[in-house]
């Protein structure tokens, strides 16, 4: 460190007043521990003083151990000098959230079919099954759209990632966010809005970290050298703009005191479900859709080594999907209390939003033209390719589910779950496992450790997925039309109970479905530990496709 | 042909880009949530609405706290066998003073809207308990921590403030009388009775958890289920005058 030729180290504006912040932040928290009406939220608070007095700790550590000079943007070879860091962290954490998000899945599948699994009031079903959602769409989802959004960024630009400690701040603090929700659910702290259930205090650190998350993006972008902007970060773009525009919409509340943990959300009744499935039906279209899509439209074409189907089809997919999208919302809301006029809004955009959904399709498959031999040898690319199809599947069994007349049978069964499910499983976790597939050799720069597993969690998962869609449509099915059946005098035939209890043995095979699907996990995560810690490929050659044969 | 090339200044702007995505973004949103604050149809007009009681309210925290909304609803739709099965279908203003509704997206145990009266207090102690001893194919979890956990009414009136602030028409009397109010409505034969219904239209007051000398979280639970849908008389309700 004494070097007296090298610049003298100064700590920057970045690393000094983000440790001053935390450590205001961890001050304030010590305070509202002291004070906390309930010991549950006193509980967070003190994980609030503890993460902040670590990370202070982390930045003050770095600095003394970091060279007087930033990183430079270029390496002496005039490639640029990527910041992985951040990238790997992001990658490791889906893997852990993803596993710990199937098997909470499983378990409240098991609780469904066998209620003596809710054993204790923090494991009962309506606290674990938010702590599922959040795992599966915020945790594992999440970090792997943080993790794939700061490496595609940086590869299409060709420029390091923005930021010193930013990059760093935005997984690390989206990572705490996920704690503090999750341990919130088992301890009974949630504003019980679906998919919006962590209270004011988390939300309003989703805020910061998330608006630190679109400057680092943005920043990134202005440092290209490439003159256009790759179709992948429009996605990439879109999906951060708008989850920001939906969770400050769906979610402002006003605390009870800053010693609570309870708050109150500024809308109620009708406007609330409203404001509700406008945010609940566009974090499915811009977190799980608009966002997986920017990694179908990089790491399928980079995987399938051919160019994007179509330029032209993906600006207008682009712009009909974002578009559309917005509208669907009411369709949650069938025959509710909302007004008829925008139910029918919400049914018609839903029924349109099925042609840029097939657009997509189109042109994620269809870039495999000229590569179609690769689906027989690269388990990848046939998960991702797979994924797509699910993808087209259940885009449109959604705006079939949207006409009103079907969504009066299927609405609040399991059919709707089963959907989900095509689309969350097929879909979602697919094209992220065949990401991350790709993305595990090329950031540790190792050849992947083996295809046969990758086509081994291939089967055993998609039959995992096969049995639990075809359970909940049986199930949701035949639990509407049982509902609604009548006897020849006119009477109900089922008292509800006994349409519950038909539903036992496709609750067994949904939870069967579950558990081979977390298995295929499993497998995966056992894959790619081997392939961290086999030895290095020479050179580049890890970022290069594994050879097809 | 030359608009493809016009996507190009899109495409080389990201400041162009995020504001065409914020444009497009915004305007099914708009025209969807904005006019249903100010439509005047849109709740419909109806006698007999008022907000929660503090216990009813403290209630109703315990159902978000436990997250029932996953598995019942609250929203009875205008089809045949739902409105034979659960009663007249809901109204929009009887969730109107609702943060946050709760009208749920899933019926893995049945529809609440209008569970109340249908069932003795008795009824349901037992069935939070252990449901499966009334109910032998439910597939509920056991509540029976509520009936030993005692109620943490304290802040309830700051609860009410932060409720009348948001439009709850919950009068400084209310909320003054709040933690007074508790104890009255979770209490048998209290005198006080008449000054909770004169301030709460209708609201019931009884030991509803069978344990006069406490108040407990069941207590509150079951007040609040006891009073979902009872609120309108639809025997005086003109459908035909809410038609929108």
């Amino acid at each position: 460190m004494a070097n007296a030729l090298a610049p003298q180290k100064k700590m920057t504006f970045g690393e000094g007043g983000l440790a001053l912040s935390l450590v205001g932040l961890a001050i304030l928290s010590i305070v509202i521990a002291a004070k906390a009406y309930t010991p549950e939220y006193a509980f967070h608070a003190y994980l609030f003083t503890a993460a902040s007095i670590a990370a202070v700790f982390a930045i003050t550590n770095r600095y003394f151990d970091r060279p007087a000079e930033r990183p430079p943007l270029v390496n002496a070879d005039g490639r640029p000098n990527y910041n992985m860091g951040p990238v790997k962290f992001a990658t490791i954490a889906a893997m852990f959230w993803g596993i710990a998000g199937f098997a909470v899945g499983l378990y409240i599948a098991l609780e469904l079919a066998f209620p003596a699994l809710n054993f204790a009031q923090w494991f009962n079903f309506g606290r674990l099954r938010p702590l599922h959602t959040s795992a599966v769409i915020f945790a594992f989802g999440g970090n792997v759209l943080l993790a794939t959004s700061f490496y595609v960024v940086q590869r299409t630009c060709r420029a390091r990632l923005a930021g010193d400690l930013a990059p760093w701040f935005v997984v690390l603090g989206y990572n705490f966010f996920i704690l503090i929700a999750g341990t919130g659910y088992l301890l009974g702290i949630t504003q019980s809005k679906e998919y919006a259930e962590p209270e004011w205090y988390s939300d309003l650190w989703l805020t910061i970290v998330w608006v630190t998350y679109l400057l680092v993006f943005l920043a990134t972008i202005w440092r290209r050298t490439e003159p256009h902007i790759y179709v992948a970060n429009w996605f990439y773009l879109a999906f951060i703009v708008t989850i920001a525009v939906l969770h400050l919409g769906n979610n402002p509340a006003i605390p009870v005191s800053i010693f609570s943990s309870k708050s109150y959300i500024a809308w109620s009744g009708v406007q609330d479900a409203m404001v509700q499935w406008w945010y609940g039906h566009n974090a499915v279209g811009f977190f799980l859709t608009a966002g997986f899509l920017a990694i179908m439209y990089y790491f399928i074409p980079k995987r399938a080594d051919r160019p994007v189907y179509s330029y032209r089809l993906s600006i207008i997919h682009f712009w009909a999907l974002i578009f559309l999208y917005i509208w669907a919302g009411p369709h949650h809301l069938h025959y509710t209390a909302l007004p008829d006029w925008a139910q029918t809004l919400g049914m018609t955009f839903s029924i349109m939003l099925w042609m840029p959904s097939w657009g997509g399709m189109i042109n994620g498959i269809m870039t495999l033209s000229g590569a179609w031999d690769k689906l027989r040898t690269d388990p990848v690319l046939r998960m991702m390719v797979v994924s797509v199809a699910f993808y087209g599947m259940s885009t449109f069994e959604g705006p079939m589910m949207s006409v009103k007349i079907v969504n009066s049978l299927s609405h609040y069964t399991d059919w709707t779950i089963g959907h989900v499910h095509s689309g969350a499983l097929g879909w979602v976790a697919y094209i992220s496992f065949g990401a991350v597939y790709c993305l595990v050799p090329w950031l540790w720069n190792r050849r992947l450790y083996s295809l046969k597993l990758v086509n081994w969690h291939f089967w055993i998962s998609t039959i995992g997925i096969v049995l639990y869609i075809t359970s909940m449509w049986v199930s949701g099915i035949l639990q509407g039309l049982m509902w609604r059946a009548y006897t020849s005098l006119g009477f109900l035939e089922y008292s509800f109970v006994e349409t519950v209890e038909a539903m036992h043995p496709f609750y067994v095979i949904r939870a069967l479905g579950g558990f081979l699907f977390l298995c295929g996990a499993l497998i995966m995560v056992f894959n790619l530990w081997k392939t961290v810690y086999s030895e290095a490929v020479a050179g580049e050659a890890g970022i290069q496709l594994q050879p097809a044969e | 042909m030359s608009l493809w090339q016009k996507h190009a200044i899109l495409e080389k702007n990201s400041i162009v880009l995020v504001i065409g995505i914020l444009l497009v973004i915004a305007i099914g949103g708009l025209v969807e949530i904005v006019p249903l604050f100010y439509l005047k149809n849109t709740i419909e007009k109806v006698d007999g609405i008022r907000p929660y009681t503090p216990l009813e309210l403290a209630g109703r925290n315990i159902y978000v706290r436990e997250g029932c909304y996953l598995c019942h609803s609250q929203m009875i739709r205008p089809l045949r066998d739902e409105v034979e099965r659960y009663g007249h279908y809901s109204l929009a203003a009887e969730s109107m003073y609702d943060h946050p509704f709760q009208w749920g997206s899933k019926r893995t145990g049945p529809d609440l809207a209008r569970v109340g009266g249908k069932y003795s207090d008795a009824w349901h102690r037992d069935h939070l308990r252990d449901p499966r001893s009334v109910v032998p194919g439910s597939v509920m979890p056991d509540y029976g921590f509520l009936a030993k956990t005692d109620l943490d009414y304290k802040h309830i009136a700051q609860d009410m403030k932060v409720q009348a602030l948001l439009g709850t028409p919950y009068t400084p009397e209310m909320i003054e009388d709040a933690m007074k109010d508790v104890a009255i409505q979770a209490s048998n034969d209290n005198p006080d009775a008449a000054e909770l219904t004169k301030r709460y239209p209708k609201a019931v007051a009884r030991d509803f958890d069978g344990n006069p000398g406490r108040v407990t979280e069941a207590d509150a639970l079951i007040a609040y289920l006891q009073m979902l849908g009872t609120e309108v008389d639809f025997k005086m309700y003109d459908d035909k005058a809410n038609i929108r």
